[in-house]
């Protein structure tokens, strides 16, 4: 089973993820093989497991106030920031299109 | 056409710190004062979850009669955006806090409120999540400002199905469910605030067809709003398909100055969110007296039995026994719970006077209400105080003035000049007149002022007593009691 144009197209989409050539999509399509060594263990009648803490207690915190308060040491990590506000893009950048993507690969 | 209204409802949790981090929960603050390294996502954090954000979810879940699960679990919702640092949202997916519940709300049939019909609701779950920051858009630099200090709040998500068919449903709905918020004190819940928002889903289909598309409609910001996005967005389609057309199943936004819905711009591809587990966080366990274990210690634990027994009462069962123990009718009951303090200032009054609450009711909904929201004050803001309410009701029941008089005194009273009741009543001479002598003569003097209604009412037309009473009424300016002028008037008419 390959990895299909569309596919590929779609989590560059929602990851923001770019796979810029083929060795790039090459090794997606090792990942996904090597993931699909999962299928050949038997499940059946198993209850999925989604955290090795499913067992643990999940604790509780007392509702105090214990942190904030340290906006400066915040700021430092920002690129850009107006006054107190970080700055972002005014909306999401939508990634180009599929037929937009050889000229935008080759501009960046 | 059947119209469908289903809804999406966050509340934010009242508490003094975020749902997974102690940094603060306050509405207005000096920008990204309230972060935590967690809430602005920075690498190496970890959620640690707040108990009073859970005892507020159990609270909330057991006043609307829903399962609350024993077992529940966190999920990670992905999506980008400005003011979701971590590009994930913590909240409940698979299975939330509390499932299966109800929510019973009144409509007026017709705007009458007097004609009250009880509906219902279908809860179909409530869970806990993560609110977002907020964004300040500068289209003339084409940035956006990032506040984060809302990032991480404590939010209740209450989805309600599509039982309700039109805005006014859907905004009574809200309504009570807004009280009950408050009562519980889970949630102030107050929506110019943010504390309380609502998304609709709306649809149309014919009676016995399948349910039609829905859109959602976001950017509600008061229950007005909320009646009026509905309803136009139910108008829409129903003009949009019988002209041909098809529905989209997109997001649309409310515009309060259009009074319309507009297709949102950033949210025309469907979203996948690729929910997952939440690594980080084991599944999250409540007990019940039954399955409390013996040895666990009490601040780690979250005993649902022990918050049912102290749910206080519900705005419905308040409203039940105002009604059962004043004698006032239910749609009095509704008003006095609507409007924050009535209930309180109207059962101070009747503590203070000799007024049966039957009547006292009156003043509180006609006079006071009208009053205060005619100058657009909260009861809180009241220049009469329940005890100046009082005192004039009860020159009232000693009969010391008429109830004319006493509406007089009352818009002098709202001046809040500091004056008594009875003051006014000395100033204004507006005090009944005791005197039986004096008021046999000026009924006299009307009678014999008019003798064509005299004639008719010996013909046999009583209602134009009313008048003649009206009359003496008019030459005491209010100062006769009208039992008492009715009385002698009908004693000197059948001499």
């Amino acid at each position: 089973q390959t990895v299909t144009v569309e596919v590929l197209d779609h989590l560059e989409h929602l990851a923001l993820v770019d796979f810029r050539d083929s060795e790039g999509v090459e090794r997606l399509q090792k990942a996904i093989q090597f993931a699909d060594q999962l299928h050949e263990v038997n499940t059946d009648g198993i209850e999925p497991m989604d955290s090795v803490l499913e067992d643990r207690c999940l604790y509780l915190r007392d509702d105090d106030v214990t942190e904030g308060n340290c906006m400066k040491e915040l700021m430092k990590n920002a690129r850009e920031k107006v006054e107190e506000y970080f700055v972002a893009p005014p909306g999401n950048i939508p990634l180009p299109k599929l037929e937009e993507q050889d000229a935008f690969l080759q501009s960046s | 056409w059947v119209p469908v209204v289903g809804l999406e409802i966050h509340a934010q949790i009242s508490s003094n710190s975020k749902l997974f981090s102690g940094s603060q929960v306050q509405f207005v603050a000096p920008p990204n004062s309230l972060v935590s390294f967690f809430d602005a996502s920075l690498p190496g954090t970890l959620p640690v979850l707040n108990r009073r954000c859970v005892e507020a979810a159990v609270m909330t879940g057991l006043a609307l009669n829903c399962s609350v699960n024993k077992k529940s679990l966190f999920d990670r919702k992905h999506y980008f955006y400005a003011d979701l640092p971590a590009g994930y949202q913590i909240t409940q997916q698979r299975v939330p806090i509390a499932v299966n519940g109800s929510l019973s709300y009144s409509v007026c049939i017709d705007n009458k409120m007097s004609q009250m019909v009880t509906k219902t609701v279908r809860i179909k779950q409530i869970q806990l999540e993560q609110d977002s920051g907020k964004s300040l858009h500068d289209d003339t630099r084409s940035q956006t400002l990032v506040d984060l200090n809302r990032a991480g709040v404590g939010l209740m998500e209450v989805v309600m199905e599509p039982d309700m068919c039109c805005g006014e449903e859907a905004a009574a709905a809200v309504r009570e469910l807004q009280l009950i918020l408050q009562t519980l004190g889970s949630s102030q819940a107050v929506m110019a605030e943010g504390q309380l928002r609502v998304d609709a889903n709306v649809s149309v289909h014919h009676p016995g067809e399948p349910y039609g598309v829905r859109t959602e409609v976001k950017n509600i910001n008061s229950l007005r709003f909320l009646a009026k996005a509905v309803d136009y967005e139910i108008q829409r389609q129903i003009e949009e398909l019988e002209n041909g057309g098809t529905i989209l199943n997109e997001t649309r936004a409310f515009d309060s100055k259009l009074g319309c819905t507009v297709p949102m711009r950033d949210k025309e591809a469907k979203q996948d969110y690729r929910f997952m587990p939440e690594p980080n966080l084991p599944p999250l366990i409540l007990y019940d007296t039954k399955s409390l274990p013996a040895n666990m210690n009490h601040q780690q634990v979250v005993n649902i039995d022990w918050i049912h027994e102290r749910l206080p009462d519900l705005p419905s069962v308040k409203r039940a026994k105002l009604v059962e123990q004043y004698g006032i009718l239910p749609e009095h009951s509704f008003t006095l719970l609507n409007e924050d303090g009535l209930t309180e200032f109207f059962e101070n009054v009747v503590t203070q006077t000799q007024m049966k609450p039957k009547k006292v009711i009156g003043w509180i909904l006609k006079d006071l209400l009208s009053y205060l929201k005619q100058h657009s004050l909260t009861v809180k803001e009241s220049p009469v105080s329940s005890f100046l309410l009082a005192d004039l009701l009860n020159l009232i029941e000693k009969k010391e003035i008429s109830s004319t008089a006493a509406k007089q005194v009352l818009s002098e009273l709202w001046k809040g000049e500091g004056k008594t009741p009875l003051d006014i009543v000395k100033e204004k001479k507006l005090e009944l007149i005791q005197d039986q002598k004096e008021l046999e003569e000026i009924c006299q003097a009307v009678i014999d002022g008019q003798e064509n209604e005299v004639m008719a009412i010996k013909a046999g037309n009583r209602k134009v007593l009313n008048k003649l009473i009206g009359l003496v009424q008019r030459e005491t300016q209010g100062r006769a009691n009208p039992v008492l002028v009715k009385q002698l008037l009908e004693k000197k008419l059948s001499e």
